[in-house]
């Protein structure tokens, strides 16, 4: 466990001291969401109808983005060599790995949606549903990310092949993330939406261990 | 791999023996490496790698690390396969490549110390590890701004942070000057004098290592040619 928490600390600190490449995420999530309304027209009733659903596509294509990165740069510098023979199993790097892609890719995404919700209109009172289904959902985007980005280290153009691996895993993620929302701006229980994403990410966990760690694995021969 | 576990057991009466290959064939994508490759070491003995680029002597020290599976022979630790408990032989094995496995933005205390806490060790051995490469005065600069044989000399003081009866070192003195070579092999006999084991390949005579160990020409080891017609199939 010490030596999870250390490969992650040790993510945490490369990531800020690199922190322009956090912000880009953000940047590129608020501005994904912000198009949206110039390319649709500003009626309120329509942005309030597509609103949880851009929330949800700019988030996913914004963990896209730095994805790719997440094992390629342990593999280029050699220290994917390195970790494998370390204490921790193969599994473990996986989900570290992951975990320090949603602290630095997913967490802060979820802080910046309220700005989105404003531009579309969404009621206060939704801000918490929305918050707590992009909480678990971006979660389980960064397992299948981790998964897909280890299964395409070896790749040739694993940048291409890497969204067409991770993107048909995250239908499920996109259509109970926004469902939830959507319930609640109906009137709805969104409990329901927000039981079955934590049963996602339940899901996503092992899958993301052993796929990811059968990547990382294959990577290295 | 796919021996007969009676073979293996056998084996036990001979506790010299530490690491122990028969037989041991490679493939990499299909093509076949080396074939035939036999060698034992005791603990504290070395072995070198020689042979021309090529010849197989990373491949063969990837799969020593476990990082390629072993096509055909075995491959024995005290008599064990080592197939049997991966996880066991990664936690007894150190290995340096070709690539120095350094972060741009993290300075060599950062770095070794990362190291040290993954393998569960305090961080005393972190600065002994920086002494001895002479690295202390580095210590608190960036990844980024190492030179070459700086970087070089950081990946081996790796070596020293978390202690591993095998060593596995592919041309580790490319890149190093005199004084640090000389630390290479005190830090080689140190680990030698407490048992431990190495296997390295190089080009190079480092007096003090090369002249006392083990020689295995990889030339030797050539596998047959592959059939022509196979190949046209």
């Amino acid at each position: 466990m010490k030596s999870w928490l250390a490969l992650i600390g040790r993510d945490l600190r490369l990531a800020w001291r690199q922190r322009g490449d956090l912000f880009m995420a953000v940047s590129f999530f608020l501005l994904v969401a912000a198009l949206f309304p110039f390319a649709l027209g500003p009626e309120p009733n329509l942005l309030l109808r597509i609103g949880p659903g851009v929330v949800w596509v700019a988030a996913l294509l914004a963990l896209l983005l730095s994805l790719e990165r997440l094992f390629a740069l342990e593999q280029e510098d050699g220290s994917l060599d390195l970790l494998l023979l370390s204490p921790l199993p193969a599994e473990a790097i996986v989900l570290a790995k992951a975990a320090s892609h949603w602290l630095t890719t997913g967490l802060p995404l979820v802080l910046a949606a309220p700005i989105v919700a404003l531009i579309y209109n969404l009621p206060f009172d939704g801000y918490g549903v929305l918050l707590l289904s992009l909480l678990l959902g971006t979660a389980s985007l960064s397992l299948f990310g981790a998964t897909g980005a280890a299964l395409c280290l070896g790749a040739r153009r694993g940048g291409v092949l890497l969204p067409l691996l991770v993107l048909p895993l995250a239908v499920p993620v996109l259509i109970f993330g926004t469902a939830a929302v959507d319930a609640m701006l109906a009137g709805l229980a969104a409990r329901p939406h927000l039981l079955l994403l934590s049963a996602l990410l339940l899901l996503a966990l092992p899958i993301a261990a052993f796929a990811g760690a059968a990547g990382l694995r294959q990577a290295a021969e | 791999m796919g021996t007969p576990n009676d073979m293996a057991t056998g084996d036990e009466s001979l506790p010299a023996r530490q690491l122990e290959a028969r037989e041991l064939g490679c493939l990499r994508g299909g093509w076949p490496i080396f074939a035939g490759v036999t060698f034992a070491l005791s603990a504290g003995e070395a072995l070198v790698l020689v042979g021309t680029n090529g010849s197989g002597k990373s491949s063969l020290l990837r799969l020593l690390a476990g990082y390629l599976p072993v096509a055909a022979g075995e491959l024995l630790w005290r008599g064990v396969p080592l197939s049997k408990d991966p996880d066991l032989h990664r936690s007894r094995t150190r290995y340096l490549g070709h690539l120095d496995a350094i972060k741009a933005a993290l300075t060599p205390r950062e770095d070794l110390s990362f190291w040290a806490q993954l393998h569960a060790q305090s961080d005393r051995r972190v600065e002994a590890a920086l002494a001895a490469f002479s690295l202390q005065e580095l210590a608190d600069r960036p990844g980024r701004m190492l030179s070459a044989g700086q970087r070089r000399r950081l990946a081996l003081a790796r070596l020293t942070v978390s202690p591993a009866p095998l060593w596995l070192l592919d041309e580790p003195t490319v890149g190093l000057d005199t004084a640090s070579q000389k630390a290479l092999v005190a830090a080689i006999a140190r680990h030698r004098a407490a048992g431990g084991m190495l296997i390295m390949a190089t080009h190079q005579a480092l007096p003090g290592v090369t002249d006392a160990a083990q020689r295995l020409d990889m030339n030797r080891y050539r596998p047959l040619p592959p059939d022509p017609e196979a190949l046209l199939l």
